[in-house]
């Protein structure tokens, strides 16, 4: 690990198994993981890899069946009841009712914030995610993309040192996805937030990552994981770079390799 | 309004209907009576008396209208007990037991739909409510209404309750279904996602009912309401029939028919049905501008 700061989660040994009409799924087998502070974590790998379940996990919204994980040194429930971290789903989930002010007001409503200090981060996070002149504006009259802004807007507005991402721009088209993966490292410098994400995309995972974990199905567990040696100022342009080709490369082996068991 | 040619061709059409029922319906008795006076009713002659019977089997449209027209407007304006004489409304007007009847109605679906939503909320939030409440529920709506209204009222009677209340109960008993079945599906129409979501923030169970499942169940709401309200008015109709009641819609109808009134019949029916449509197109309005407001609206 090229990192020396304190690890925020740490997962020793994590197995978790639904129990389904078709018998038992593995979905997570002997995964151990550490993530420090400030990194940006990209889990890769086919569906049914266990990605997003070892980020609910995270999130509390899974409970393991058995090994130990800590979030800031808690258990999930109890990080998840400090607002340790805030999720981006991958659809924006933005309640209709409401504007985007509204929405994204909705959990410091729910959290107890004062409604000074609701306004005062409402502005502040609109604008991290350029959305200042669409605070009025209900949900339906934004584009895919500016809704998926809003969503992450919600994610930042309360404190949480960590942000989980589940496939946030899965559902974008190509363009649009570019224009956000810059603009999450731009707020990822700004922020010194902590980030867990959950992609398909290699290319997007080697753009945003510090470090990508490759995931393989059946049963769901952790391959390989790359450090990046690419720096962290990163202009689009880095992904025609030989560094980034030759991560891409091996992620894309080590997605191979989980393959090749079937 | 571009609707409005379609739907007026098709309530010609149904009174143009109703006009060519009336003939048959009512020639028997005009036959009769010109058998007895020894005359012969040319073809002309039978139909405009079946137009203009007192006690027809089936009152002509006009006959209907006129008799609105008169029990109400007429009737307050200028009738010896008429509101224009004597500053309250004529217990033979059809403004007077349209209220009576009215009254208890709105009761009735203020109790209902409060006690609805509040047995949706219990069967959402309550495991063991979910699993026994419903089938009770769904029990109380298969036993005749006509049957138990009596026994509710005499039961009340027998307490001292008379009056609004026990109509408002079976008014109550009526409403109450359609709104607990469309909040229960209403307060479970949010995603997983979106309860994960509140997970996240670690919300109490009031602050996902509150800012969750409750506006998510707005359009249910309006739509459970519509069907409430109207059942509301049947419950309170029905009410007043089996008790003999001297004011209502419902006494109307039992007074029409007791004394063969038939236009007296038809224009409580019809009076039953204006007030349930106004009432039903009041909910509509209120439904469009809360979601407008919402900025849900279609």
């Amino acid at each position: 690990m090229s990192n020396e700061n304190p690890a925020v989660i740490t997962a020793r040994n994590l197995n978790l198994t639904f129990q389904t009409n078709d018998g038992p799924v593995h979905a997570l087998k002997d995964v151990s993981l550490d993530i420090a502070k400030g990194e940006f974590v990209s889990f890769i790998g086919p569906s049914g890899c266990g990605k997003t379940t070892f980020l609910r996990v995270i999130a509390d919204l899974e409970t393991p069946s058995s090994g130990t994980i800590t979030v800031n040194g808690l258990t999930p429930e109890a990080a998840r009841k400090a607002r340790a971290y805030g999720y981006v789903f991958q659809a924006a989930g933005l309640y209709p009712w409401r504007t985007i002010a509204g929405n994204v007001k909705l959990p410091l409503e729910i959290m107890g914030y004062s409604r000074s200090e609701q306004e005062a981060r409402v502005e502040k996070v609109l604008e991290l995610v350029e959305l200042s002149g669409f605070a009025r504006k209900f949900p339906w009259q934004l584009s895919g993309g500016m809704q998926q802004r809003a969503s992450i807007a919600r994610a930042l507005a309360f404190d949480a040192d960590i942000l989980l991402m589940d496939e946030p721009f899965g559902a974008l088209d190509e363009i649009v996805r570019d224009r956000l993966n810059e603009q999450l490292l731009d707020l990822w410098a700004r922020t010194q937030k902590t980030i867990g994400f959950v992609t398909h995309s290699i290319p997007e995972a080697v753009y945003l990552s510090t470090r990508i974990v490759v995931m393989s199905p059946r049963p769901g567990r952790i391959t390989d994981i790359i450090d990046s040696p690419l720096p962290r100022e990163r202009p689009l342009e880095i992904r025609d770079s030989p560094e980034f080709i030759e991560i891409a490369h091996r992620v894309r082996e080590g997605l191979r390799a989980g393959h090749l068991d079937d | 309004m571009r609707n409005l040619l379609p739907v007026l061709t098709v309530v010609a059409a149904l009174i143009a209907l109703w006009y060519v029922a009336v003939v048959p319906m009512n020639a028997q008795w005009a036959q009769d009576q010109a058998r007895r006076a020894g005359q012969d009713l040319s073809l002309a002659a039978l139909v405009a008396d079946t137009m203009s019977q007192s006690r027809p089997r089936l009152p002509a449209p006009h006959q209907v209208a006129t008799e609105l027209w008169n029990s109400t407007v007429v009737e307050e304006l200028t009738g010896r007990r008429g509101f224009m004489n004597t500053g309250t409304l004529s217990n033979r007007s059809l403004i007077y037991h349209g209220w009576v009847t009215l009254s208890a109605t709105l009761l009735g679906f203020a109790i209902g739909s409060a006690l609805g939503i509040a047995l949706a909320v219990g069967i959402v939030h309550n495991r063991a409510m979910d699993a026994s409440v419903m089938p009770w529920a769904i029990a109380s709506q298969t036993i005749p209404i006509l049957a138990i209204a009596p026994m509710i009222i005499v039961v009340l009677n027998a307490i001292g309750i008379t009056g609004l209340i026990p109509k408002a109960i079976i008014s109550t008993y009526l409403s109450f279904f359609p709104v607990v079945v469309g909040m229960v599906k209403g307060l479970r129409a949010p995603e997983q996602m979106q309860l994960d979501l509140m997970k996240t923030y670690s919300a109490s169970g009031a602050q996902v009912l509150a800012k969750l499942r409750w506006p998510s169940a707005m359009p249910y709401l309006f739509a459970s309401l519509k069907v409430a309200i109207a059942a509301a008015l049947v419950g309170a109709i029905v009410a007043e029939l089996p008790t003999g009641a001297v004011a209502g819609l419902g006494a109307r109808l039992l007074s029409g028919s007791y004394y063969g009134q038939t236009v007296q019949i038809w224009s409580a029916l019809f009076a039953a049905a204006i007030l349930a449509a106004t009432m039903v197109a009041l909910i509509g309005l209120i439904q469009r501008a809360t979601l407008r407001r919402m900025g849900m609206a279609t």
